[in-house]
């Protein structure tokens, strides 16, 4: 799978390292020196921004395969090795985690500290990357659990008033679901060398190509995964540290909990669950679909009754993960991009619009909806820019979640279709919910405090801006990054095909006409981008 | 009856060769180099230090300690090299056993020896204690622990053990001003000295039923052999067993094990955290893995496992109701030993080899931790209760930083040579088929991980309280404190070198040439 060797063998590690060498600076610098960091660690945090835009411009749309790919041995013993290689799944979610954390620096400082707060942003981002990147199983874990120490003091540190319990509860959740991954993924190492025989290796693309694994095994630890994931993505059952972990969080910690960490989560489900264990993949579905159905629902319902608006859209992304789960365990071409865009534009929406809540607060000190009334009289700009964000995270077509959240839906209902049925009732009640928080605290008169909000300033726009920008281009030329993403994904579905007996015969099985309908135009995206604007309407208004 | 009778013959035997007359086996100096001048150094440091009491400076004892430990891991430079050209070998009729295992060994003793006599310099002076007696002590016990390490033969592995342990009762005792010391010092002698009662009658009855105690012999006659009535010999592994988890602390036998870390003098309770466990569990690979391993480990692999989880579970559920971090962190380190029994459970290999990774990188861990809790308690170790480490990263940053650091490698997060030892461990009892153990394992490490934010938490989520003054750190308290940093962050991101000196650790059994 491993696409040939490209030039620009330095661009990955480079994205790595940058960012942890501007850590290390930052350390270096003394802590007097409080005005060096912020530009400091916006020029380390904007260079890798710029490096992950230049590797968006460098990728090969054509090429299924891994690119850009390197390796050198780490732990030789133990076939451990510093494997790094992106694709069309990887590559957004890497473009995105370039872009999200300058714009997290710009929108929100720190109270006191300047210099660790930096740092360790410095820290999340590089560990964030290397997540994202890494093609070995055990550098995948390593950076998997190293994204937990910065965020745990970044929310222990910069937090609101129960940041302390937040800060634990979210360390000691995730590390619960490493454990259990951290057996697996050396269980899966030795069972591969003990059925196919050779050296020990953790080797991600050597082990998929042909795992040797029993059935029975194989299952038993794509559960241990699954688990681990289900923790970080939310599923709803293990999602009660995502609400406190976001309402605590300073608001630079909680845009990139929601935009990045959380998509580790659902990018581990399609790497280390869909691709290294298509079979219990398969065999799980139905499990994972009802979970991701019932966070749909349950997100929905338990954010219209919040009263605090950053605990709302921190239940609002519990919520849209539901959909990129459904997408991805929809195991079509067009149910796994449409998850795929879910996270990236998910990121990108409730990126604005903690954002957004973070800008509130600052000028109003409370996130409590009964407090807050008739905002758009005294800050019509904050109204409006407020109102693009709620209306793309709403999934009105035309903007950018919608093309994801539709493709999603689809794909569910080639495979699924009671779960696809039950899905789009999320859709309305997202509207429900988030329209309602937005009338609430922004129509009306304006009462009190309300009355004198200062409106946004340019910067603060400016900081939003390519936000904004993303969120209209996206919407409406989804096939930009459909185009990009398609050979890898449809190369990871002819992976389950392949690996999976019986598996294509189930799924057009459920379907019937509409499968054949799909396969026949080929280009998935472009078919539903311009289709679906049509349909999708009813439902998103 | 059957073993009354070889019993039997084994005694005429000897009888017969003692008639003969006695011929002393010939001695390879070279080979037991790192040993003697640990020996010699504690000996010799005596002498000296009571022809020229007055003449020596204060510093003299530590530096004198420092070196020995130095030269000593020097002297093993040679000897591995003579082991990787020659292969292992047997010394001292049989002895004596020089091989990776042994060597490997020799030199985490020997860093647990600098770091004692870095700390104890510091915490000496700041307790009005100064005197060459507990350098001597940690010296003579150092040499115990390398004797176990590199025994043989279970009555040469007794009197390592003895050596090391009587050094350690008295070190433990030695802060004659704290009665939690002096209480320590009783509870863990009255203890030991129990536990190895255990563990010679496990001898005899191992010798009773294989007619030896020399561990080559032992492996090579249970392969030979076909115990028909093991009774006796279940009988002395099982006790055997017992003496060896009372050393290391593993549950049920632990429950001195919380008192004695926190009674003893925090210096002693870092080494005794490094060089006895390295003791203890060199020799228990050495007996169960290596000679027992081959042809007993279906009767022992049970019980090991029992132990490794209790071990496990009880320590890492203990430490999180503690609010005494000197406690905590003793109750941490069963848990830790539940994690090196991991690696005993294995029985491989790659078990012998992950258990002593994972000793090295506890030795640094545990070293690190305890100096920091030494700086905090300040004079007469009062403040070592959570409270006491509010606010610590505001009073002093780096120290927290580090004490983070150390906290967060012993939780085993990536990067940190915690993570790796943790690793290695799962992966070698994974590959014995001890999945279910290592599950556990990584459970309880979530516990105790919760037990570590804890005091990560309050050390920086804190606020000090007002008119608490900065702990002062001493500058060889200093030195230590950053080496095991330093050591926890280089072997957890380039753990390459060490581990292939680890891979050649591998112990084996050599029958002494006639």
């Amino acid at each position: 799978m491993i696409a040939a060797q490209s030039s620009a063998s330095w661009l990955l590690p480079a994205l790595i390292l940058v960012p942890f060498v501007g850590a290390g600076l930052l350390a270096l610098v003394p802590a007097r020196r409080s005005d060096v960091f912020r530009p400091l660690a916006l020029l380390v945090t904007a260079s890798t921004g710029v490096l992950a835009v230049y590797l968006l411009t460098q990728f090969d749309s054509a090429e299924a395969g891994f690119q850009f790919a390197v390796s050198q041995p780490w732990i030789d013993d133990l076939g451990i090795s510093l494997t790094l290689g992106v694709d069309g799944i990887s590559l957004f979610l890497v473009v995105l985690t370039g872009v999200i954390f300058p714009i997290a620096i710009l929108g929100a400082t720190p109270h006191h500290d300047p210099k660790p707060y930096y740092a360790w942003l410095c820290v999340l981002m590089g560990a964030s990357m290397g997540a994202f990147l890494a093609l070995d199983l055990v550098l995948f874990f390593v950076f998997f659990e190293l994204v937990l120490v910065p965020m745990y003091f970044l929310i222990g540190l910069w937090g609101y008033a129960e940041r302390t319990a937040a800060a634990t509860k979210f360390f000691l959740y995730t590390m619960f679901g490493s454990a259990l991954m951290l057996v697996g993924l050396v269980a899966t190492a030795v069972l591969h060398q003990r059925g196919v025989g050779g050296r020990l290796t953790f080797d991600l693309v050597e082990i998929a190509s042909d795992p040797g694994i029993s059935q029975n095994a194989a299952r038993l630890i794509f559960v241990a995964f699954a688990l681990a994931f289900a923790i970080k993505v939310p599923l709803v059952p293990l999602h009660t540290w995502l609400p406190d972990a976001h309402t605590q969080a300073p608001t630079a910690g909680s845009v990139i909990l929601a935009a990045v960490m959380l998509k580790l989560g659902t990018y581990g489900l399609l790497r280390f669950g869909v691709y290294l264990f298509p079979e219990a993949a398969v065999w799980s579905r139905p499990v994972l679909l009802t979970l991701a159905v019932l966070g749909i629902v349950y997100g929905a319902v338990v954010a219209t009754m919040q009263t605090d608006l950053k605990r709302l859209v921190a239940y609002s992304s519990v919520a849209h993960m539901g959909f990129i789960v459904l997408g991805v365990f929809s195991l079509t071409v067009v149910g796994i991009e449409g998850g795929i865009l879910v996270m990236v534009n998910h990121g990108i929406t409730t990126g604005a619009l903690f954002l957004l809540v973070g800008m509130i607060y600052e000028r109003r000190h409370t996130r409590e909806i009964s407090q807050l009334s008739g905002l758009q009289r005294s800050a019509p700009v904050l109204a409006a820019v407020m109102t693009l964000v709620v209306l793309a995270s709403v999934g009105l077509p035309g903007l950018n979640s919608f093309p994801g959240e539709l493709l999603a839906l689809l794909g569910a209902f080639e495979t699924s279709r009671a779960w696809g049925v039950v899905a789009v009732t999320g859709v309305i009640l997202a509207a429900l919910y988030l329209l309602w928080a937005y009338q609430r605290t922004f129509h009306g008169p304006a009462t009190g405090e309300n009355a004198t909000v200062r409106d946004m300033r340019p910067a603060e726009f400016g900081v939003l801006a390519p936000l904004l920008v993303l969120i209209v281009v996206l919407g409406l030329f989804p096939g930009l990054m459909i185009d990009r993403m398609e050979p890898s994904v449809k190369a990871l579905v002819a992976h389950v095909d392949e690996q999976v007996d019986g598996f294509s015969e189930t799924r057009y099985e459920f379907v019937g006409p509409q499968a054949r309908e799909s396969e026949g135009t080929g280009g998935a995206g472009e078919g539903t981008g311009t289709g679906g604007q049509g349909t999708g309407g009813e439902s998103g208004g | 009856m059957s073993a009354v009778t070889v019993l039997a013959a084994t005694l005429q035997d000897v009888l017969v060769d003692a008639a003969d007359g006695l011929s002393t086996p010939s001695i390879d100096w070279a080979g037991i180099a790192p040993n003697l001048i640990l020996m010699l150094g504690g000996v010799l440091l005596l002498t000296v230090v009571s022809v020229l009491k007055r003449r020596l400076p204060v510093w003299f004892p530590a530096v004198w300690t420092i070196s020995a430990a130095v030269a000593a891991a020097c002297a093993v430079v040679p000897l591995w090299q003579r082991f990787t050209d020659s292969g292992p070998e047997s010394l001292m009729a049989g002895a004596v056993g020089l091989d990776g295992f042994s060597l490997f060994a020799t030199v985490e003793v020997c860093i647990a020896v600098v770091f004692a006599a870095l700390l104890l310099s510091d915490y000496l002076r700041r307790e009005s204690l100064d005197a060459p007696e507990w350098y001597v002590l940690v010296l003579l016990s150092a040499s115990g622990a390398v004797t176990m390490a590199s025994a043989n033969d279970l009555i040469v592995l007794f009197v390592g053990l003895e050596i090391l342990s009587v050094a350690v009762y008295v070190l433990t005792a030695m802060h004659r001003r704290r009665i939690s010391s002096q209480e320590a010092g009783l509870k863990y002698f009255v203890l030991g000295a129990f536990s190895s009662a255990f563990l010679l009658y496990g001898i005899a009855l191992t010798y009773g039923a294989t007619g030896s105690t020399n561990l080559a012999d032992i492996q090579g006659f249970l392969s030979r052999e076909v115990v028909t009535q093991n009774a006796l010999l279940l009988g002395g592994l099982v006790l055997m067993l017992v003496g060896f988890g009372f050393k290391v602390a593993a549950v049920p036998f632990h429950s001195w094990a919380p008192d004695v870390y926190q009674g003893a003098p925090t210096p002693i309770t870092g080494y005794m955290a490094g060089a006895v466990k390295v003791g203890a569990f060199a020799a228990l690979l050495r007996v169960f893995v290596v000679a027992l391993g081959p042809s007993y480990r279906q009767e022992w692999q049970p019980v090991v496992a029992a132990l490794a989880v209790l071990t496990l579970v009880v320590g890492a559920f203990g430490a999180i109701s503690q609010t005494n971090v000197k406690r905590m962190l003793a109750y941490s380190s069963i848990n830790h030993a539940g994690f090196i029994l991991l690696g005993v459970l294995a029985a491989s290999t790659q078990g012998t080899r992950a258990a002593l990774f994972y000793l090295l990188a506890y030795t640094f861990m545990a070293a690190g931790s305890f100096a920091v809790v030494s700086v905090v308690a300040r004079t007469g170790e009062h403040r070592q209760s959570l409270e006491d480490y509010r606010g610590l990263a505001s009073l002093r940053p780096g120290l927290a930083l580090t004490f983070a650091v150390l906290l967060l490698s012993q939780a085993g997060v990536p990067l940190t040579v915690g993570f790796l030892a943790k690793f290695y461990v799962v992966t070698a009892a994974v590959e014995s088929g001890f999945d279910w153990v290592a599950v556990i394992a990584m459970l309880t490490a979530v516990v105790s991980a919760f037990m570590y934010l804890r005091i990560v938490a309050t050390m920086y989520f804190g606020e000090a309280p007002e008119g608490v003054t900065a702990p002062r750190i001493p500058p060889a308290t200093t030195l230590a404190i950053g080496l095991a940093v330093v050591g926890v962050i280089v072997l957890g991101v380039a753990p390459g070198p060490v581990s292939d000196l680890a891979n050649d650790a591998v112990a084996q059994l050599v029958v002494a040439a006639p």
